[in-house]
């Protein structure tokens, strides 16, 4: 009973996000890297709450053709699995892994990457938009990894990209948001979902990245690389889900000096 | 005996082995890998009609845990 009141108020009081015509409840997508164990992935994924979770493509080691699948830990039936071209430096790359990832036959999906320097692993974005006009052309749904230039979210969107994941700061350093006026102007121009990618580092990083009004965030590293990645993953949902609805909620706003919160009337002489 | 190369290394195999053959060699799952031969996806229905030949390239991959 009490259940099922919580389970009303909450769809009233938010959307679920929406992209590329699929539904998601948890607006917090996970990266699937760098456990100490497939059971240890798997139990952060459902401590975030996370429906979608990254995969990469990498050849099948042969040398250990016993080790289990990552898709025996991951059912695709309980997760959406999304392939990613992580590590993929030019625009044929990273088409080719996307066509690999499709072939599975999971979905059409592709997290979109095509790195540009291999110290900063920052997205080299004309490739990034030559692969994503080709991959929309042969009919994927494009997630592309991109930094938080207005413009070429902007020709991201143009060129078919079914949401735009800027950075908040660069892969695996866990800076947080540095520019949080560039994000929320991408949020206020772009039609499609905004969902950040890469750079939280722990739970108040994911709050204030939410708090910009942005639809969702991608992470990784701050749930693979913290001392307790299964604690850090719950952390993170309710950040996602505090910064969300702190955002809905509107904060108020900031002044010099103090203002009393108990009435200045009515006090004895 | 055909000589081809398997994920960078190389890799003997009989005349007339299918690519749905190479993998069962391998004891790989051919629902959990992909297969491209020659820069070529190989497609899931194909893998047992496909022969392999001399001198071809063959990739295999997975899904792994990633960002």
């Amino acid at each position: 009973m009490t259940q099922s009141i919580e389970v009303e108020s909450r769809t009233h009081l938010d959307d679920p996000l929406v992209i590329g015509g699929r539904t998601f409840r948890s607006r917090l997508i996970l990266g699937t890297g760098k456990y100490g164990s497939h059971l240890e992935t798997v139990q952060a994924v459902r401590a975030s709450g996370a429906e979608m979770v990254t995969v990469a493509v990498r050849r099948v080691d042969l040398d250990a053709t016993h080790e289990e699948s990552l898709l025996h830990h991951l059912d695709p039936r309980e997760f959406f699995l999304l392939p990613n071209t992580a590590g993929c430096y030019s625009a044929e790359e990273a088409i080719r892994y996307a066509r690999l990832g499709r072939e599975a036959g999971l979905s059409d999906w592709v997290k979109l990457e095509v790195i540009g320097d291999e110290e900063t692993l920052l997205p080299d974005v004309e490739a990034l938009l030559v692969a994503t006009r080709t991959l929309v052309a042969e009919g994927f749904t494009v997630l592309p990894y991109t930094n938080d230039d207005l413009i070429t979210a902007l020709k991201l969107e143009d060129a078919g990209a079914a949401a735009v994941m800027p950075l908040a700061s660069p892969i695996g350093s866990g800076q947080g948001l540095l520019n949080a006026l560039n994000v929320r102007l991408l949020k206020s121009r772009l039609s499609v979902p905004v969902v950040v990618d890469a750079g939280v580092g722990t739970a108040s990083d994911a709050c204030v990245t939410m708090e910009q009004g942005v639809d969702g965030i991608l992470m990784n590293t701050a749930l693979a690389a913290s001392d307790r990645p299964v604690l850090m993953a719950r952390a993170m949902r309710l950040a996602v889900e505090a910064g969300r609805a702190a955002y809905l909620a509107g904060r108020m706003p900031k002044r010099e000096w103090a203002i009393p919160s108990s009435p200045t009337a009515g006090m004895l002489d | 005996m055909l000589h081809i190369d398997v994920n960078g290394k190389r890799h003997d195999v009989d005349d007339g082995r299918t690519v749905a053959g190479l993998l069962t060699d391998l004891g790989l799952d051919g629902r959990l890998v992909v297969v491209e031969l020659n820069r070529q996806i190989v497609r899931r229905n194909e893998l047992a009609q496909v022969t392999l030949e001399d001198g071809d390239r063959i990739e295999i991959v997975h899904f792994v845990g990633g960002g």
